[in-house]
């Protein structure tokens, strides 16, 4: 096998490809990340509700999405529902990069299950006790969540939460079986062009690799900064 | 609804088993084979990298380490592209989408189920295998006989967790051209063209009917062996693990 | 009336079919301090939690500084702020500090700014003899001393009276002094207290009256003096015998 040759990564339109990889590859995650947080929360807080239909729709929105494989959500998304829509939408949503927003739907709906889970059982490992004492302090049931609930139950959920941020962040290679121009489909533009198979592939993997533990390791250090001191 | 019926009634089959018998087996059937397979060659491999991870020699730890890192941090995708790169040049021969997608997930698996293993370990006392020591077993004979049948007894909900998760992996063999079910669903398409939504609707309802059935019944065997573990632990008769809904307390 | 604080009418309430109170009525004056005791299960919890609505009733009323405590057009939140409650638990939120837990209330409820509140909390911390404590939290303290800033957190919306369930059950023997010690000056002041306790120390020395209760039922009331002399019930003399036993 001829010696690994990875200046092929700086030549021609590759540096580019790469780039644009890359910056896909991040607004992907960071906008589904956002999105998925902000509605795992609300999905918590109404399962927390007493009304029971309110907490079957919930149980049956995160059963639903952590039984289905992420794929074929992607795909129910983008090629199926996309269909639903009204003809003028469809056309509009084509023209602003169609692919890039039906995978960001489908990736942050699937990890909004997660999270909703994740804080559920935060929220079920903070004592029965601790609502009461804000209930009798007069705060409403939004306070308390906000002030007494949600603080603790982030602290308690949060190895999970990054856990699944890892998961998230490896999901975003998915969509380039719908065409997003991320990172995994520029390895595969660059490899089909260029037959520099372990080159590219060794690139990717490290960046891969490096950014995921770089998220775990920046949630321990956030979970170091946010233990409570003790005797 | 009537659509779902009649692609359901007329290519069925097609999801279900492939052109079997009037050609290779497909659909339903090879997700099934591909994650039964996949699991079961994992779990050996998964139990060595297990011990390799709580080993003191470094020869067994590092490489170990790397290797479950490597499958946390990587997308299966990539690890998919790795392997169907690389396993026909180990080889020296062509290998066919199954046997790749097979490879793939047993390595993929190994390095989950082997962290399962090993939180299974770890959480057994210390005092088990110190007792077993004690009466002179070796440390092999004291993991075979005395630790991991305790710990993979414990873990067996985790690891029908992993099974639902090959499941749902085994999907991503559509991009190798694997005729699982994610593959024979988009031929459907093809064929059909005009009711994407309702094909991958079907391939939606087949998993997510599988993979919960599965669920449900791994949350009721962790319910079962809880409260086992509960009675030997106290002898009296235990609780539910569940803890008391806070919404109660909220008029 | 304007000289009573707490008004329990008829008050009964059911666990399914278990009668947990069962046709209570009295009265706590302003400015009294009532101990309520009786063996476990008797009921006495439920009842001071019955109050601000911890616990609902099926039948009957109670009133608190005037308000029914049961009328729909309640605004429970505001009421409950009004009340002060201790809990056997302290149930301090562990992750704010000293300070914070005391302002918390304050600053969310009654619309105080954060420096007012915190400078109210330093005072109240002063009072319960942990000044020195405000930054500090909750899992640094010892049982004692979590439990007397959960008295500061009931004060700091000054309540006009306190309600205290079981305050010193959950303490060590060492640390039961100094939480006593509080809710003695605090009677001396002259503030309103119902509480549920063991401590006949304290009933002794601070209580205006005693309510004893058994199997939900309201069976006697008296100076401390009258009830620990010369208890009124077979019920009461056995509870007081079974207290001095051990």
């Amino acid at each position: 096998m001829s010696p690994l040759d990875f200046s092929v990564l700086l030549r021609g339109d590759y540096p580019g490809m790469i780039a644009k990889g890359l910056v896909t590859m991040l607004e992907l995650t960071a906008i589904a990340w956002l999105l998925a947080m902000a509605l795992g929360i609300v999905l918590a807080l109404v399962r927390m509700t007493h009304s029971r239909v309110a907490q079957a729709l919930v149980a049956a929105w995160v059963e639903y999405h952590q039984n289905v494989p992420m794929l074929v959500q992607i795909f129910l998304w983008y090629f199926g529902i996309a269909t639903l829509l009204p003809m003028g939408t469809q056309q509009w949503v084509n023209r602003h990069g169609g692919e890039f927003i039906f995978a960001t739907i489908a990736i942050s709906l699937a990890m909004s299950a997660y999270v909703s889970e994740d804080l559920r059982g935060g929220i079920r490992a903070i004592p029965k006790s601790q609502i009461e004492a804000a209930r009798a302090l007069g705060f409403t049931y939004l306070q308390s969540f906000r002030l007494v609930v949600l603080p603790q139950a982030l602290r308690i959920a949060l190895p999970t939460l990054v856990n699944h941020t890892v998961l998230l962040f490896k999901g975003t290679a998915l969509a380039m079986t719908i065409g997003v121009a991320e990172l995994t489909y520029a390895t595969r533009e660059i490899e089909s062009q260029s037959f520099k198979t372990v080159e590219v592939y060794l690139f990717t993997t490290a960046v891969y690799l490096g950014l995921s533990l770089l998220i775990m390791a920046g949630g321990s250090q956030i979970e170091r900064r946010m233990r409570l001191p003790a005797r | 609804m009537g659509d779902i019926l009649t692609i359901l009634r007329e290519h069925g089959p097609l999801l279900l088993i492939g052109q079997y018998p009037n050609g290779p087996l497909g659909g339903l059937a090879v997700t099934f084979v591909l994650s039964v397979l996949g699991i079961a060659l994992a779990f050996p491999l998964g139990v060595l990298l297990a011990l390799a991870r709580i080993s003191p020699f470094r020869v067994f730890y590092w490489p170990a380490t790397a290797l479950v890192y490597v499958m946390r941090g990587v997308p299966l995708i990539m690890v998919i592209f790795w392997v169907y790169f690389f396993l026909p040049v180990l080889i020296g021969r062509p290998v066919s989408g199954f046997s790749t997608m097979l490879a793939t997930l047993v390595v993929y698996q190994s390095a989950y189920l082997a962290e399962i293993v090993r939180a299974g370990i770890e959480s057994l006392a210390t005092g088990q295998m110190e007792a077993a020591r004690a009466v002179g077993l070796s440390y092999i004979q004291a993991m075979r006989k005395v630790i991991l049948p305790q710990a993979l007894y414990n873990m067996v909900p985790a690891m029908l967790s992993q099974f639902v998760s090959t499941i749902k992996e085994t999907s991503l063999g559509y991009v190798i051209s694997v005729n699982e079910l994610t593959f024979a669903a988009d031929q459907i398409n093809s064929i059909l063209l005009t009711k994407p939504f309702q094909v991958f609707l079907i391939l939606a309802l087949i998993y997510f009917v599988l993979c919960f059935s599965l669920t449900q019944l791994a949350r009721h065997v962790e319910r079962r062996i809880t409260r086992k573990r509960a009675g030997a632990a106290t002898g009296a008769s235990p609780r539910s693990p569940r803890a008391t809904a806070i919404a109660q307390v909220l008029p | 009336m304007m000289n009573t604080m707490i008004t329990f009418n008829g008050v009964n309430k059911w666990y399914g079919a278990y009668h947990a109170l069962d046709d209570i009525s009295a009265t706590v004056a302003k400015g009294e301090v009532v101990v309520v005791c009786g063996p476990s299960g008797s009921g006495k919890s439920t009842l001071i939690r019955t109050v601000n609505r911890l616990e609902d009733i099926q039948k009957g009323s109670i009133e608190f500084d005037g308000q029914d405590v049961n009328a729909p057009s309640l605004d429970l939140n505001k009421f409950r702020s009004h009340v002060g409650f201790v809990f056997q638990s302290f149930n301090l939120f562990p992750h704010m500090s000293v300070a914070e837990n005391i302002a918390l209330a304050p600053v969310n409820v009654l619309k105080q700014s954060k420096s007012a509140a915190r400078a109210r909390a330093v005072e109240l911390l002063e009072r319960v003899g942990l000044a020195a404590k405000a930054d500090a939290y909750p899992g640094q303290l010892s049982g004692g001393q979590q439990q007397r800033v959960a008295i500061a957190r009931a004060l700091a919306m000054d309540p006009p009276a306190m309600l205290f369930d079981e305050p010193t059950s959950a303490l060590d023997p060492e640390m039961v002094g100094e939480v006593l010690q509080v809710m003695k000056s605090l009677a001396r002041d002259g503030m309103t207290m119902m509480c549920v306790t063991h401590e006949m120390g304290f009933a002794r020395e601070v209580a205006d009256r005693v309510w004893f209760m058994d199997h939900g039922k309201l069976v006697e009331t008296g100076t401390p003096d009258d009830f620990f002399s010369n208890p009124q019930s077979d019920r009461a003399r056995k509870f007081l015998s079974d207290l001095r036993s051990h």
